[in-house]
């Protein structure tokens, strides 16, 4: 434990990518076997599952402090990160004895089967054992937030550097649904040609475009398709079973339980990679992305809802085919292969080709692109005829080339501070747009502007603060901004009776007044617009 | 007692029975000024009084003023009230201000910290019916370690970037935060200034306050030579051209506000040093209880927490509202 508190505070005390996988090698290196796999586990993002509620531990760590919860409250609001705030209010701890990282896990693991005041007794007595940077590190691994500033490329690049292994194969083996307890460190690097289980690839992943398309060079180099607007996910079928998974590495296989039927038709050791969406079969479309959210945010599926918002998986590469991992073949060779796996296939199954969009010059794509909101989709995406598929991102072969955002002028009407990196600033602000003499609140938003500016925000926020909320400040409305948005839909949920999608600020537009932003009324044109 | 306020807090802090205002920031005929720093005090006023250790910052930082000093614990009367200053342990120089009128007494504290530092005058708890308390760091988060732990671990990671041939660059204020670091950290091996840093601590040096020898950075100051050694420039000179000279560098800050890791990162940076000239939680409790006061007034910082949970302990506690309603995080360090 003590090893990985200050593997977490060599890792938090550097912004040097280099720095970062020489600490994460050394670690992979001098670390026992047990500690070395839950390190690997919780750095690639596998978090435990939470054992005991926030709620609890705030109202523990106050009383253990001695101090009144809504000081606690306070703290945590400026800190930004219940974690810390618990390591800082903390008092010394009475012995100094912390217990290794597996065995702090299998502790964490049996505490969900224990009554609350056993529960309470295990977790104030291991605050007791324990140093500054330790507690923090045990916070987060019993909040579940542990997350740091390490990507899964690093950690691949660091185990590559600490056993001779090739990077390739090591991410493969991270991905998946595997824990620490049901495998051994060498058992986890030593399988390398098994494929018994339906662990997904790395998923090849593509970086906005943002210069003109005449850049790519030469057209016929290139192929595209549409950017859909659905979930990302590799459909994987080995040795009788189906999977698919997420972007997020999740196993969302019983959530679209008309999948299933696909296990009869493809050919055994296929890996598919492509968009799964809420199919309109009448229009042969996707239907917008709020059908597709009924269906992920739910587990046990009725058949109502199969009905009314039926899945399609639409495939756009093949990574493997007859069990062979075929992703370091060109893209024209797999995208050959997949259709002529997939024209195979009946008609009526609930999987389609991604088709290739047909172009000459840039130009012509252009002008398709133009036109992605009839199809329901999003942009359009460029792929480099002879790219292999990589490992994560790689700039410069696939593109995502997405359609400008849609957006309004609104003026800020309240704000509240961030968290974590940007506590202490106000960052998180609620926008308004005009109707008749009334100003509605309709979206918020909390990304789009720079540190620089939203320090000037902050300070002018204190100044103009007309109420408080907890939290949050209702302001002068005063600043406006234009507001950029991927989608809209109706929401009887929302006061405006519409709900954006990605909002986010394009700018701050100091030049405007807040007598000229946008009414609702123009919203609810794009609305319009939308639905047609 | 008489009913009218020895002091009143509602444009700034002002002695109606003296005629003086206490670091006001707005120009007046009088001002009586806690310490040096531009916040507190500032340009434009008919008078000034400070500490004699005081004021020869606050003349480099001013340039012509009219000013008068004062010994700590010496008495002066001004108009009904009788005033004096006390060590507040912030920075060489710097005071809390006692205003006495027929035996009631106010005291307020400027900026303060409690813990002996080896080069400020060592905060002296003044005993008090109402106390006007800073309270920058007024939240439970905030608790600082001992000096001497926070001077190891600068000492150690100034070695380790020596050893692996790199100078260290640390952005602190240059008046008090500088030299208290180059006090704490003694004649562990050649320190280089910021020209800002070096302008003031010269001035201190004058004054006999005892700081290590420094080189000055001035353009024809061969760096290479210095590679290994520590730099200490304001805070605004980190990740800029003026660093670059050093070639390979590390960079931390030194800053109560490195305490939270949200700030750390904030900056950029991953190595910050806790250090502040700010009491911290308990110090400010602790300083309150000090004074025996009933009546607290909090300004600067977390003054709404702050003062709600001074009256949950039962003080009769207020709020002073100052220039910007209240401090954002990273500018009163």
């Amino acid at each position: 434990m003590n090893r990985f508190a200050a593997l977490f505070a060599t890792l938090d005390s550097t912004t040097k990518t280099s720095a970062k996988v020489t600490a994460l090698a050394d670690y992979f290196r001098s670390a026992p076997d047990e500690d070395r796999l839950w390190a690997i586990a919780l750095l690639s993002g596998k978090r435990p599952r939470r054992s005991v509620s926030s709620t609890q531990l705030r109202v523990w760590a106050a009383e253990k402090a001695s101090l009144p919860l809504w000081l606690f409250e306070e703290s945590y609001a400026v800190v930004g990160d219940l974690a810390e705030t618990i390591a800082l209010i903390l008092p010394v701890g009475t012995t100094s004895d912390p217990p290794a990282l597996s065995a702090l896990m299998g502790d964490l693991a049996a505490l969900s089967g224990l009554s609350e005041d056993r529960r309470k007794a295990e977790i104030l007595a291991t605050w007791d054992r324990l140093g500054p940077m330790e507690r923090l590190v045990f916070n987060k691994l019993i909040t579940g937030g542990f997350r740091l500033g390490v990507s899964r490329g690093l950690v691949t690049r660091a185990l590559a550097q600490s056993t001779g292994m090739d990077e390739g194969t090591l991410a493969h083996r991270l991905m998946g649904d595997w824990t620490p307890t049901s495998t051994s460190f060498d058992r986890f690097l030593g399988d390398q040609e098994t494929r018994a289980d339906t662990r997904p690839y790395p998923f090849a992943l593509a970086s906005g475009l943002e210069k003109p398309p005449e850049d790519l060079g030469d057209a016929s180099q290139w192929t595209a398709e549409w950017k859909w607007d659905g979930i990302r996910g590799q459909l994987i079928h080995r040795d009788g079973l189906l999977a698919l998974w997420s972007r997020g590495e999740e196993l969302i296989t019983d959530r679209f339980p008309e999948f299933a039927l696909l296990s009869d038709f493809l050919p055994p050791g296929t890996a598919l990679d492509g968009e799964v969406v809420v199919w309109d079969a009448d229009a042969q479309l996707p239907m917008a992305f709020n059908a597709l959210q009924k269906r992920i945010g739910r587990k046990s599926v009725t058949r109502r809802l199969l009905a009314e918002a039926p899945a399609r998986f639409i495939a756009y590469d093949l990574l493997e085919a007859g069990g062979k991992d075929i992703r370091s073949t060109s893209l024209i060779e797999r995208r050959a292969r997949l259709e002529t796996l997939v024209t195979a296939l009946p008609a009526t199954l609930p999987l389609g080709l991604s088709p290739p969009l047909a172009f000459d010059d840039w130009a012509r794509l252009g002008q398709m692109r133009q036109t992605a909101r009839q199809v329901r989709a999003e942009g359009v995406m460029i792929k480099q005829v002879q790219s292999p598929y990589h490992n994560g991102r790689k700039r410069g072969e696939w593109w995502k080339w997405k359609l400008d955002p849609w957006t309004v002028d609104a003026v800020m009407v309240y704000a509240q501070a961030g968290h974590g990196r940007r506590a202490n600033l106000f960052t998180d602000f609620t926008f308004a747009l005009r109707d008749g003499d009334e100003l509605v609140p309709f979206t918020k938003a909390y990304s789009g502007l720079t540190d620089q500016e939203f320090g000037e925000i902050t300070r002018w926020v204190q100044k103009n603060t007309l109420e408080r909320f907890g939290p949050v400040r209702r302001v002068t409305p005063e600043l406006v901004f234009e507001i950029g948005f991927e989608g809209i839909q109706e929401s009887p949920r929302h006061k405006s009776g519409i709900a954006l999608r990605f909002p986010r600020m394009i700018r701050w537009r100091k030049d405007k007044p807040p007598s000229e932003i946008d009414t609702l009324e123009t919203l609810r044109g794009l609305l319009a617009q939308a639905q047609g | 007692m008489s009913h009218d306020p020895v002091l009143t807090l509602q444009q700034g802090i002002y002695c109606p029975d003296g005629g003086f205002h206490i670091d006001p920031w707005r120009p007046v005929d009088h001002a009586l000024i806690t310490h040096g720093h531009s916040d507190h005090a500032r340009w434009g006023h008919r008078r000034y009084l400070a500490t004699h250790q005081a004021l020869p910052v606050i003349r480099h930082r001013l340039g012509q003023i009219d000013a008068s000093g004062i010994a700590y614990g010496e008495s002066l009367r001004i108009g009904g009230v009788t005033v004096s200053f006390h060590p507040a342990g912030h920075v060489p120089g710097s005071a809390q201000i006692r205003v006495e009128r027929r035996g009631e007494v106010w005291v307020v504290s400027g900026d303060y910290k409690i813990e002996a530092d080896g080069l400020a005058e060592t905060f002296t708890p003044v005993r008090c019916h109402c106390f006007i308390s800073e309270c920058t760091f007024g939240l439970p988060v905030f608790r600082w370690q001992p000096q001497t732990m926070v001077m190891g671990s600068i000492r150690d990671w100034w070695q380790r970037n020596a050893e692996a041939g790199k100078t260290s660059v640390i952005g602190a204020y240059s008046f008090g935060k500088a030299q208290r670091i180059l006090s704490g950290l003694g004649n562990a091996g050649p320190i280089l200034t910021h020209g800002a840093v070096e302008d003031t601590t010269e001035i201190l040096r004058q004054q006999g306050y005892r700081l290590p020898e420094t080189i000055r950075v001035s353009p024809g100051l061969d760096t290479a030579a210095q590679r290994g050694a520590l730099v200490i420039a304001p805070p605004a000179a980190l990740g800029t051209a003026w660093t670059r000279r050093f070639g390979e560098v590390e960079e931390a800050m030194a800053s109560g506000w490195m305490a939270l890791r949200g700030l750390r990162r904030r900056r950029g940076l991953g190595t910050g040093f806790v250090v502040s000239d700010h009491a911290d939680w308990g110090g400010l409790v602790s300083a309150i209880r000090a004074t025996g006061a009933e009546k607290v007034f909090v300004t600067h910082g977390y003054t709404v927490p702050f003062r709600r949970w001074l009256s949950e302990q039962g003080y009769d506690a207020g709020i002073v509202a100052t220039e910007f309603g209240e401090e954002t995080a990273e500018v009163a360090e």
